[in-house]
């Protein structure tokens, strides 16, 4: 049923593998091909992000003349346009509000259903971990229709609340699949000891297991808080008013008033990249270790 | 274990998860069955939607040809990253001067939201101010330069490239770890054996990726059919803005967002239902499916 399989252990252990000593290699036609794709691909990687980044701090005037081009003289005018003029302020705000409330309750919702799933021996826990783990191949988006209407009866219609529920619910699957693989693999002997000096289900639960599985916890908030904040879909469908916008939505909006303001434009587009790379270089070990980790088995 | 233990840890995920989620999905393959007027439910259908959906013009038209043009989406970029992704991990597993840097730089991209990314290029590759054209005129190429999204016969190609450019990080990362998990010895034994490079890769090394190919195989199955937001802001909602190629980059997503929401009739509500139940058996079939596949693979190579 899973798509990924995880070992826990690849979570934890990210850390690179020690360097192996460099062989003195020989200058060889191949090697010199093979550094070309590679630098070469290289190059074509980041360069669209690094016309983004230049060109936002240059006029648009200097921008529509020549596209590619050093900023010699940056300005920040572009950025106060996005920010204040086309109300980024707003939209950042309101991206981490919900961004960060609806990853918030996705974890402690599904810290103690992957707590139950993970360690807890039940009738019915096979089909309880199958509902939720099919969940991470489920195209929720399909779901919209009934969505919107659900959250009309309970008149959260344009309203961040909702949106929030929504993508806490979507998160379920994916935290509560590594959080119970994490659990699983924590001894059975520290609960029994916890239990011996009289502590109860929820008190072993939220003082001994919840602080051992604290690195599957930021690996599900990495996980769950890049989709998230890059979410277009729902926001699109699901809120009205220009003051409840998210970044993605808002961003639509913006292309569509300042299609002649290219600088302007790239500023957007790198005001909305930049907490997303902020969160990548400080989270750079859990991120390699997430993506990898339905390798080793 | 006591069942108002087990409840209490669970209710929460469960009901969160069932309400928000699950509910919705199978409310729409229930109003996929009746027909509807706006809001109000007017009779049964039976598969009158499904039909609706071969027969009525131009929907039948439309679907017919994002089906075609998701199908080409997904098969272009699995290519593009199965081939040249697999070429730049194994180059990269060499061990290279600026590796960390490399890797780095590959995943970039991977960061951004597609929306960005679709606005972005959208900038890069505009036929008037764009870069890319400029750059290509300045270099002699001028007469190549064309409107890339504009133009019907390259745009589904240009989306293709910048799909792939947006997601190439994750499978080279992905065959990183699992080149890197391999034992030396067993490349090391066949080169003693006097296999050439060629025979190495595709006896010892290939087979061993192949769990990564699968498991990279079927997330890009699910996130093309899925698709929405590249194409949205690459082509704009309708397929023709601002300059637009006609149609040609509609993919599934982006039809069941324009009957649900924008081009549906009275009858929105039944139709795009019933595409929504179609997508949902092709995407979660074929993901459980391939999954299958792949395992009993690997179970028949281990």
């Amino acid at each position: 049923m899973t798509a990924v399989s995880v070992q826990p252990d690849a979570l934890v252990d990210a850390r690179p593998a020690p360097p192996r000593r460099r062989a003195r290699r020989r200058i060889t036609g191949g090697g010199v091909a093979a550094g070309v794709v590679l630098w070469g691909y290289g190059i074509v990687a980041i360069a669209p992000l690094i016309v983004m980044v230049f060109d936002s701090f240059r006029s648009n005037t200097d921008v529509l003349s020549h596209p590619l081009a050093f900023p010699t003289s940056p300005t920040v005018h572009n950025y106060s346009v996005a920010w204040s003029q086309a109300s980024f302020a707003t939209y950042v705000q309101n991206s981490a509000l919900v961004t960060i409330t609806a990853v918030l309750l996705d974890v402690c919702v599904s810290l103690p259903a992957a707590y139950a799933i993970g360690r807890f021996g039940f009738r019915g826990r096979g089909v309880l971990t199958a509902y939720f783990l099919s969940g991470l191949m489920l195209p929720i988006r399909l779901g919209i229709l009934p969505m919107f209407y659900l959250l009309g009866d309970f008149h959260m219609i344009d309203s961040r609340l909702g949106l929030i529920l929504v993508y806490a619910a979507s998160g379920v699957p994916f935290s509560v699949f590594i959080l119970s693989a994490f659990f699983r693999t924590l001894p059975g002997e520290i609960e029994e000891a916890a239990r011996i000096d009289g502590a109860g289900d929820f008190r072993i639960f939220a003082s001994v297991m919840v602080p051992l599985v604290r690195p599957a916890i930021a690996t599900v908030v990495v996980f769950r808080f890049v989709p998230l904040w890059t979410d277009f879909f729902f926001p699109l469908v699901l809120l009205r008013t220009t003051n409840k916008y998210t970044l993605p939505v808002g961003l639509t909006q913006f292309v569509g008033e300042f299609q002649q303001n290219w600088a302007a434009l790239f500023a957007g587009l790198v005001i909305a990249t930049v907490p997303l790379v902020v969160l990548f270089v400080i989270a750079t070990k859990q991120i390699v270790a997430g993506l990898t980790a339905g390798m080793s088995r | 274990m006591r069942w108002r233990t087990v409840l209490m840890f669970v209710a929460p995920a469960f009901a969160l998860y069932s309400v928000f989620i699950v509910y919705p999905l199978v409310s729409a393959m229930a109003d996929s069955f009746w027909t509807w007027e706006g809001t109000a439910r007017t009779g049964f259908a039976g598969l009158g939607n499904f039909r609706s959906l071969f027969t009525e013009f131009p929907l039948n038209h439309q679907l017919r040809a994002a089906f075609w043009h998701t199908v080409l989406f997904f098969v272009g970029t699995m290519i593009v990253q199965n081939t040249f992704g697999l070429l730049i991990a194994v180059l990269l597993h060499e061990g290279r001067f600026g590796k960390r840097f490399l890797q780095a730089a590959y995943a970039l991209p991977y960061l951004i939201g597609a929306l960005v990314v679709g606005y972005l290029w959208n900038l890069l590759l505009n036929p008037a101010f764009g870069p890319v054209n400029q750059t290509m005129s300045n270099v002699g190429l001028g007469s190549l330069t064309r409107d890339w999204l504009g133009d019907p016969g390259t745009a589904l190609p240009m989306v293709i490239l910048i799909n792939a450019w947006h997601y190439i990080g994750f499978p080279i990362l992905l065959f990183g770890a699992a080149l890197a998990g391999q034992p030396p010895e067993f490349t090391d034994a066949s080169r003693v054996d006097g296999a050439n490079a060629w025979q190495r890769f595709r006896m010892i090394t290939f087979p061993l990726l192949l769990p990564a190919i699968g498991l990279v195989s079927i997330l890009t199955f699910i996130s093309c059919f899925n698709a929405f937001e590249i194409v949205y802001a690459l082509s704009g909602s309708q397929g023709n803005q601002p300059t637009g190629p006609g149609g040609a980059t509609d993919l599934l997503g982006l039809i069941f967002y324009r009957v649900a929401f924008q081009q549906g009739g009275e009858n929105a509500i039944g139709q795009s239902s019933a595409i929504a139940v179609l997508m949902f058996v092709l995407i979660f079939g074929v993901a459980v499916l391939a999954n299958w596949y792949f395992r009993r693979r690997e179970a028949l190579l281990t």
